[in-house]
């Protein structure tokens, strides 16, 4: 309609000449939108992918001699560490019966398990830790000792079932407290 | 003295230039989000100095809540989830889905429910079923579900890495059955979820 009348205006006037319009678009509402929907990406989006720690557990052996002959190898080079619950922490050298070294006490801190198992492995060759925990441990705690296991960059570890002989040892010592 | 007169300046900005940042962003984001599946439990995970990672696609997930509850999970990747209830169906004859609940299930993340459950679990509307706390898995020794899911996940995608989500509380004993049932079903090499931790050795090195 507009146009229309401009038209009818200028009918007898000079040479009929387009109105020079404007190329420029207001662009403010498609940045508005631009940048509500890049929020809204931004905030869904999860660039962390979780980090995992790989485990490898030996094949379950079929008899039970297999097992006895591991333990009479290791015996003099096994480590055992005992997670308990209530965030304890144990270890002794040797077999449950008897342990070169006897069960201590100790804690998760760089000062606790980390020393031992730094000393223990650089005296002892070929050492084998082996990590059992109690029923009472959380998995926090399994945790923490097999990456205590990548921070003093032992190869040679084995997560095995708590013996009675460890359990019967670990109540001697609480009682002693 | 004249005076001085302030030319009037257009208060118009060119925002061609901020709409091609804001696109470029927007594309940007739009390409690499991925939507994640609702988790139907919340688990915090512990943390190792561990600095692998996981891939997106073929994994196999044994999620272990806080209470000891165990939840299976597995991606969907060329159809995973789909051939996954058909073999379960294969297994278990008296387990028959209609295609409304092999929807559900595709679409449905985490599962924690006893197969006896499944299909009750399954027919429930998609508001109910979020909010419906699963019992868990059974992963006793005389009732161990748990296996079967890994036996028939690992046939459905047999590139599948098996990995395991346990919160930093669980109770050992069911993590240690999970493990246990892993080795039966041969799987001796899996990968624990975890955050990330400071590595001390490096820490010196600053």
């Amino acid at each position: 309609m507009a146009e229309l009348a401009e038209k009818e205006s200028k009918k007898k006037g000079k040479k009929k000449r387009r109105k020079k319009m404007s190329t420029r678009v207001d662009m403010t509402p498609m940045v508005d939108l631009g940048f509500l929907l890049i929020t809204f990406f931004m905030l869904t989006t999860t660039f962390s992918k979780p980090q995992t720690m790989e485990i490898n557990l030996p094949v379950k052996p079929k008899g039970e001699v297999v097992e006895e002959q591991e333990n009479a190898l290791k015996a003099s080079k096994a480590f055992n560490i005992i997670v308990d619950g209530e965030n304890r922490l144990f270890w002794y050298l040797g077999l449950p019966h008897e342990p070169l070294e006897p069960l201590t006490e100790t804690n998760y801190t760089a000062d606790g398990i980390r020393k031992v198992l730094l000393e223990k492995n650089s005296s002892i060759q070929d050492m084998v830790v082996l990590i059992k925990a109690t029923d009472a441990a959380v998995y926090k705690n399994v945790v923490d000792i097999l990456d205590e296991m990548n921070i003093s960059n032992i190869k040679r570890y084995a997560l095995i079932d708590i013996t009675p002989d460890d359990l019967e040892e670990l109540k001697n010592l609480k009682q002693g407290e | 003295m004249p005076k001085v007169k302030v030319a009037r300046k257009s208060t118009a900005i060119d925002m061609t230039a901020m709409c091609d940042v804001a696109f470029l962003l927007l594309t940007f984001f739009m390409m690499t989000t991925e939507f994640r599946g609702d988790e139907s439990v919340i688990v915090d995970t512990p943390s190792s100095i561990s600095e692998i990672k996981l891939p997106e696609t073929d994994i196999l997930n044994v999620t272990i809540s806080s209470d000891g509850k165990v939840f299976f999970n597995i991606d969907n990747k060329n159809f995973t989830r789909e051939r996954l209830l058909e073999r379960i169906s294969e297994k278990y004859p008296e387990l028959q889905f209609t295609p409304e609940e092999e929807r559900a299930f595709v679409l449905t993340g985490t599962i924690g429910v006893p197969l006896a459950e499944l299909k009750g679990y399954l027919g429930l509307e998609e508001n109910e079923r979020k909010m419906y706390s699963q019992p868990g898995i059974p992963v006793d020794s005389t009732n161990n579900e748990l296996g079967i899911w890994i036996m028939q996940g690992r046939l459905s995608n047999p590139n599948a890495r098996i990995t395991i989500k346990g919160d930093q509380a669980c109770p050992w004993p069911v993590v240690k059955k999970v493990m246990d049932t892993f080795q039966d079903k041969n799987v001796n090499k899996f990968n624990l979820i975890t955050d990330l931790e400071l590595d001390p050795n490096k820490l010196k090195g600053l």
